[in-house]
């Protein structure tokens, strides 16, 4: 590990091309001890920004840092600090699981075999279970506890909730918050599912037709995005205001949605002769859609 | 910290907010102390699986407002001189008339019109006791 690195990656104005696609100058760091919600349409970019991320992919222009080495070609130094797991990976189906569990074992050295065995508890698997009879969920879970037990410093998971059952996919959750407990572990995780992402994680990233829509830690985010109802009297009509994401007008109420909320909006509504009757704030889904509504509109335009 | 914490992503309050007025409400009944230690951020962030940023707001908010305090390096702690029963009581009543003012905000009420109404109330209330 090189001490001089703070961020558990850093990508820096990374671009990708391929046939339909094109991952476009993106630019993404995470700092050590933090959690990093990556949040997409299916085809955004985010599996294709993770294969960059742990050298499965060279970029084109850019650079990508990986805790504190050179990707891709320092990968064979970080491969121990990282471990990935994706639910399109596939395990060696003859083989039982304990199998599997002494042959990674052997390859990483910082195989945590107490955990495993807590790990194996948690997600309700059996060791000497088969891979070829795992259900699909069982399959995902035995390859979180591939990874987890080899106590990577990033972890880094591509839709890890998608084939979970409720009660796994808490348990999952607990284990990831359980790793933060220690600050110098890092994890990334892409998913559709906002609320997850809204729960545990201290950054989040918007990725859409492969550009970053937006990323800044889950706070802020939350704090900017409200939605304001609007009483516009007959007659009254309302100025270009900036910050304005979107503006759905009615007979005479409207819904009005801002990334930059402050208290002073209310002043200058109410100037141009419109009245706030309701301010809410917005879950991360909302600010989601909306954020990839407006993107989706600027690039058309 | 024995009352387990329940945090809820259908309440309509923040994360952050359910984690302060929860802790608010463990010192205003007494549970916790002036004096007592209060878990670690990450500590309280893997306990109730809530992201780590989410606790260090609450917790940086609760400091502000003079409820705890953190002494770097050794964690952080409940206030020394915390009052907290009757600032609990305070935030009731600032939410009470908050929503009053947005009912009164829908049905084009004054500030004025709204004050006298308050009054009304009152006198209705006294009539009807005595």
């Amino acid at each position: 590990m090189n001490d001089v690195a703070h961020n558990a990656f850093a990508l820096r104005g990374v671009t990708k091309a391929f046939r339909h696609f094109k991952l476009d100058d993106l630019s993404l760091e995470l700092p050590m001890g933090q959690i990093m919600g990556m949040v997409g349409p299916n085809g955004a970019g985010k599996s294709t920004t993770i294969r960059l991320l742990i050298g499965l992919l060279a970029p084109e222009a850019g650079t990508v840092e990986l805790m504190g080495r050179r990707i891709p070609a320092q990968m064979a130094d970080a491969k121990r600090d990282v471990a990935f797991v994706s639910d399109d990976m596939r395990l060696y189906g003859l083989a039982r699981l304990d199998w599997h569990m002494r042959f990674v074992a052997s390859i990483f050295p910082d195989w945590d075999e107490r955990y495993a065995q807590k790990l194996l508890k948690h997600f309700n698997l059996r060791p000497d279970q088969y891979v070829k009879g795992l259900s699909r969920g069982e399959h995902v879970k035995a390859l979180l506890l591939l990874a987890l037990a080899r106590r990577p410093r990033l972890l880094v998971l591509d839709e890890p909730t998608s084939g979970l059952d409720p009660v796994a996919r808490h348990e999952l959750l607990s284990e990831l918050m359980e790793i933060v407990r220690d600050e110098s572990r890092s994890i990334l995780f892409s998913s559709h599912n906002t609320q997850d992402v809204e729960r545990i994680c201290d950054q989040i990233a918007f990725i859409d037709r492969g550009k970053l829509v937006d990323a800044r830690d889950k706070e802020s985010f939350l704090e900017r995005w409200r939605r304001l109802s609007l009483d516009i009297p007959a007659g009254v009509a309302l100025p270009r205001l900036k910050d304005v994401v979107d503006l759905t007008l009615g007979e005479r109420l409207a819904i009005l949605t801002t990334d930059r909320y402050e208290p002073a909006l209310h002043g200058a509504l109410e100037k141009c002769g419109a009245r706030v009757t309701d301010v809410q704030r917005m879950s991360l889904e909302e600010i989601f859609v909306a954020s990839v509504m407006r993107s989706r509109v600027e690039v058309q335009s | 910290m024995h009352s387990p914490f329940v945090i809820s992503q259908t309440d309509p309050r923040p994360l952050y907010q359910q984690v302060k007025d929860q802790l608010r409400h463990r010192v205003a009944v007494g549970e916790l102390k002036a004096g007592d230690e209060i878990p670690s951020i990450r500590q309280l962030a893997a306990d109730i699986r809530v992201s780590v940023i989410t606790i260090k707001r609450a917790y940086l908010e609760l400091e502000h407002e003079g409820v705890i305090q953190t002494r770097q390096g050794r964690g952080s702690f409940v206030a020394d001189n915390v009052r907290l029963g009757d600032s609990l009581k305070e935030q009731e009543l600032t939410g009470h008339l908050r929503a009053a003012l947005q009912s009164a905000a829908l049905l084009h009420l004054t500030e004025d019109q709204l004050i006298e109404r308050l009054r009304e109330v009152r006198r209705e209330d006294s009539q009807g006791s005595s």
